[in-house]
């Protein structure tokens, strides 16, 4: 494989656990007596299950990289790329990283009963551009996602785009900014083709100007076009960890095809 | 493994991100840093906030007029409940009632969505929390702010009540402005304290709304807490008027209506006031901020 990166290192995961902790759910089936027994019957941290999903991985990435996270549903793909970016707090372990890595997608910051137009401004705040970065590239938002094709959907509320077009316009704030080390969590799929040919080139490009890629994505194929290394995970464990045509045989012979 | 011989085979993951100048991802910065990221933010806080108040009535034929027409039912309901039928008026003329219940509402208003806003600012928001990377503060701030933007509509009503029933514009409006300030404080002080907390606990959302209205009756917003408590040991009514509640709304009236003067406030009432919000705001940010690596855990 031609492997261009340097060995300046970009993420350094170490022995890294993640632990969510669900509340109501032991037990009981949630009803009033058992949410009482519980409070009643002291423990440690009663009445909280905890849910072990990221279990002692540890892995090096370096600059110039393109790294795939694949594994079955649940297997702690995207809890592993949240606790990358700093945004999951380590049970234990550490992950060291150069600048700040970013995952890309704005969804949780858009509201549905504003026009695209204000969500474009507070989605790009949101991920931190100034206003006037906002200013510059409102146009190629706009245009990007294609939103305006159709009339002038971009001064209506979200919610009545089309879930189409609420995602082409998601993936177009997401995607103004550029970033040191990006992740990108199965976002190439929205759209239509036409869109989704315009937002893998897209992706390409911020490929190009970040440090290290990471991409979760259940499309095989979309990971060897992609990257040159692979990580597996399956249960929070890692699996394998090598050059992407070595791991993904292996993980098809795991997954019977 | 890909093997990759290279000098920094075999250090330790700490040496090898202290050799490379990598640092600790998610880490919580100290506390001057903090603060001047949140600084940089600025932005995103006030824009978050006027999303949320927008988004708020976006769906209603009327928009963005129930901004005003909410605090005005909200004056009417406890008018008739208080004012007509509870005849909590004692001590007042008709003339200053109104206008001293109007007040207290819309100031104790202003406090109590502060916290209430401010239980449900990170558990409320955990998917933003976990995904994007900004000062968690901006939270609780911007709803705060959110509250604020809510009470200057109010304040509409607030002044035709006023003026309708008697007392005309007069230089003590002007303390309407410091009065804003220092509840604001105290009240984004409070929404940090209570998101702490809540993004722990998030029980405390239902628990909440009835420690404010003790809290709300405690502090005299239907009644004067003079004349309500006379004949009481003087130490009750002394301890209910320096609460933060009761000062800010008794400030807001004091300013507003002429006929409610300086007796009616406790001694030191602005020293009370620019106490309770300086150690509010300020306890309550060092709080938020001792937490700021965690709350993505939910």
């Amino acid at each position: 494989m031609a492997e261009q990166h340097s060995d300046r290192p970009t993420v350094i995961a170490d022995d890294l656990h993640i632990v969510y902790r669900v509340n109501g759910s032991r037990g009981g089936k949630g009803s009033a007596t058992s949410a009482l027994s519980r409070i009643i019957r002291r423990g440690e941290e009663r009445g909280v299950r905890k849910v072990h999903a990221v279990r002692g991985v540890s892995f090096t990435s370096y600059r110039g990289e393109a790294i795939g996270l694949i594994g079955s549903n649940g297997s702690g793909k995207s809890t592993l790329l949240r606790a990358i970016a700093g945004l999951l707090p380590a049970e234990s372990g550490k992950v060291y990283t150069d600048g700040q890595p970013s995952l890309l997608g704005v969804n949780a910051a858009l509201m549905n009963d504003l026009t695209g137009e204000r969500n474009v401004i507070l989605g790009g705040l949101a991920m931190g551009m100034s206003r006037e970065q906002i200013r510059e590239r409102y146009q190629d938002i706009v245009e990007f996602s294609g939103i305006n094709e159709k009339g002038d959907f971009i001064t209506l509320p979200m919610r009545t785009y089309s879930s189409g077009m609420a995602a082409r316009l998601r993936f177009s704030i997401a995607a103004a900014k550029d970033h040191d080390v990006l992740m990108i969590d199965e976002a190439l799929a929205t759209g239509d083709r036409k869109f989704q040919k315009r937002s893998e080139q897209r992706i390409r490009e911020l490929r190009k100007q970040a440090g290290t890629v990471f991409l979760v994505s259940h499309n095989n194929k979309s990971i060897r076009d992609t990257c040159d290394r692979v990580l597996w995970l399956e249960r929070g464990e890692l699996r394998m960890d090598g050059p992407t045509a070595e791991v993904l045989k292996e993980y098809e012979k795991f997954t019977g095809k | 493994m890909s093997a990759r011989p290279s000098p920094d085979d075999g250090m330790s993951a700490a040496d090898l991100a202290a050799k490379y100048g990598l640092s600790v991802s998610g880490a919580r910065p100290g506390l001057v840093e903090y603060i001047r990221q949140l600084w940089g933010r600025r932005h995103f806080i006030l824009a978050f906030s006027q999303a949320k108040l927008t988004a708020q009535y976006s769906q209603a034929k009327l928009g963005q007029l129930w901004q005003v027409a909410t605090p005005l039912l909200n004056a009417a309901v406890y008018y008739l409940i208080f004012g007509l039928i509870l005849n909590a008026s004692r001590g007042m003329s008709h003339d200053v009632y109104i206008p001293f219940l109007v007040t207290g509402v819309f100031t104790f208003t202003f406090t109590q969505s502060s916290v209430m806003s401010g239980v449900r600012a990170i558990s409320g928001n955990l998917g933003l929390v976990r995904a994007l990377h900004f000062p968690r503060a901006s939270l609780p701030i911007s709803f705060a702010l959110q509250q604020l933007q809510q009470l200057l509509f109010s304040m509409i009503v607030m002044v035709l009540v006023v003026v309708g029933f008697g007392s005309m514009p007069g230089l003590s409006w002007a303390l309407v402005v410091p009065i804003l300030v220092l509840q604001f404080l105290f009240n984004t002080g409070l929404a940090m304290i209570m998101a702490r907390l809540g993004s722990k606990t998030p029980d405390l959302a239902q628990l909440m709304p009835f420690v404010m209205r003790t809290w709300m009756y405690a502090s005299g917003v239907m009644f004067s807490i003079t004349h309500m408590l006379k004949g009481r040991p003087e130490w009750i009514a002394d301890v209910l008027q320096v609460n933060p509640a009761a000062v800010y709304m008794d400030l807001m009236r004091f300013a507003l209506i002429d006929e409610y003067g300086s007796s009616n406030l406790p001694s030191h009432v602005w020293a009370i006031a620019l106490f309770w919000a300086v150690v509010l705001f300020a306890g309550g940010f060092v709080f938020f901020w001792k937490a700021e690596e965690r709350y993505g855990r939910g």
